[in-house]
């Protein structure tokens, strides 16, 4: 028997709020955080627009200990951490030593702060690097920080799978919890606003180098011309949902399917992975379909990239048969942060009834999707399916579904 | 700049750059012998430390000593014994 993983706890950072409140409030309502790049000077880049946190100070939130050996990213997943474990009404010191863990994704490591030490090793020499180097900029460093922070000792680890990762890392944490984990602390938070990470970035062709934030980020719009990076994501506590009974959490859901397969190598003219990875997922999740209510989109905002994601959605529900919808439009691609933002976002969608829009957007009819534009939609919702693509052909889907409380009738 | 001198607000202003200060600990107390562990720094943050003052004061401080300087004077004793060789030669 599997058992069966919910969701107890969100913790949220996003360009469009800080916070579970408020980003909920401002993605429901259309109001996007993507603006012009204020953490370095943009402007002898070709894209000069990004979706910023607004209004974090790290001091307020963290020990001055943590704060000369953390990048600003893993500031934002430590914050975030703390939120979903109080939202959860888990104290980590009451549960025995190794029974909880922490599973992340990773795109990109500390790069801000590998930057300015690597700015310190070639101006000034070796002396002058940060010994805290050894490990702020790497991948696993968020797993580590939050395990160390709450003493969460049980099996933990990162995936790496670009934008993918962060969906990667929710369904190894659901492994995690079938194994006899009791909780584990997964999601994702990416954020490299600074000059490397923005080349890094730019090195892939699909950033937009338009200006106007109202225009430079329209997945499946007939301009979709790249998208506009971001930072953030979350951070959501899975518990078994048994155990979680028990101690009468509050349930936002279950993670009830997940799929993912790799693309073919390109030029193959073999069909793209991304249609075979949602049926996968609901095949996991025992659904059909027609039991998936809504659809939140990787949304590329690259034209052939759209085309595919469009087909496989079409050839799975039907053309216009199913909600979809990118809130991401509000927020910017936030590379593993991105799957758990929108997990985070399909279960306060399913607990309000209401799908947030896609805003900027006016859908290519040839896409034959009924995307929820410029408004939230109010709809019961009993399950979602979260798509997440990484550069270099990854593709994952996650199906959440709603708490099912036991007296329910079906 | 090399400098003669190394005191104990100066191991403070260089703890507090280079690791921060850990919850509910006042550095600015008599601290000279109460241990580094106590005061929130584990080793990487003793190296960092260490790596500060080697880089400030020209000096190459010798690892296996480091690791007996468990307390804010061990270590200003440590320092002080290459400052006056430097400055000796």
């Amino acid at each position: 028997m599997t058992a069966s993983v919910v969701v107890t706890g969100l913790g949220i950072a996003a360009p469009n709020g800080l916070g579970a409140a408020d980003y909920w409030a401002a993605t429901r309502k259309g109001h996007s955080g993507i603006g012009p790049v204020t953490r370095f000077d943009p402007s002898a880049y070709p894209a000069r627009l990004a979706g910023e946190v607004p209004g974090f100070v790290a001091a307020d939130h963290l020990p001055g200990r943590l704060l000369p050996q953390t990048d600003h990213m893993t500031r934002l997943a430590l914050v975030s951490a703390d939120w979903a474990l109080q939202d959860a009404g888990i104290r980590p010191d009451g549960l025995p030593e190794y029974a909880a863990g922490v599973v992340t994704a990773s795109s990109a490591g500390g790069f801000e702060f590998g930057q300015n030490e690597l700015r310190a090793l070639w101006s000034k020499g070796s002396q002058y690097v940060s010994a805290y180097q050894s490990f702020a900029w790497f991948y696993a460093v968020n797993t580590g920080q939050i395990s160390i922070r709450h003493g969460l000792r049980g099996p933990s680890g990162v995936l790496v799978s670009d934008q993918a990762g962060g969906l990667d890392a929710i369904a190894h944490a659901r492994r995690q919890i079938r194994r006899g984990s009791q909780v584990i602390v997964s999601g994702g938070v990416d954020a490299s606003i600074c000059p490397w990470g923005w080349v890094a970035q730019l090195t892939s062709g699909r950033l937009s180098t338009d200006d106007d934030p109202a225009t430079a980020y329209r997945p499946f719009d007939a301009g979709a011309s790249g998208h506009v990076a971001g930072e953030g994501g979350a951070l959501l506590v899975l518990e078994d949902e048994q155990a979680a009974r028990a101690r009468d959490a509050h349930i936002y859901g279950r993670i009830t399917g997940y799929g993912t397969t790799f693309d073919p190598r390109p030029g193959s003219g073999r069909e793209p992975g991304l249609r075979r990875a949602i049926e996968i997922a609901l095949r996991d999740a025992a659904l059909t379909p027609g039991d998936i209510d809504v659809v939140f989109a990787d949304a590329a905002a690259v034209p052939e990239l759209d085309h595919i994601e469009a087909r496989a959605l079409t050839e799975v529900f039907g053309p216009r048969d199913v909600p979809v919808t990118a809130p991401k439009s509000m927020t910017g691609r936030l590379n593993s942060g991105a799957g758990p933002l929108d997990v985070a976002t399909a279960l306060l969608a399913i607990r309000d009834g209401v799908i947030p829009p896609t805003v900027n957007v006016s859908p290519h009819a040839d896409y034959d999707l009924d995307l929820v534009i410029g408004q939230e939609r109010a709809t019961e919702l009993r399950s979602a399916l979260v798509v997440a693509r990484g550069f270099g052909g990854f593709n994952s889907a996650l199906v959440v579904s709603d708490a099912a409380p036991k007296a329910r009738t079906s | 700049m090399a400098s003669t001198e190394f005191t104990i607000d100066d191991l403070r202003r260089i703890l507090r750059e280079g690791a921060g200060t850990e919850e509910g600990v006042d550095l600015d107390a008599d601290i000279l012998d109460v241990a580094f562990e106590e005061l929130g720094y584990e080793s990487l943050a003793l190296l960092e430390t260490c790596g500060r003052i080697e880089r400030e004061y020209g000096i190459a401080l010798d690892d296996d000593a480091l690791a007996e300087a468990q307390t804010p004077r061990a270590l200003l004793k440590l320092v002080h014994g290459h400052l006056v060789t430097v400055h000796a030669g």
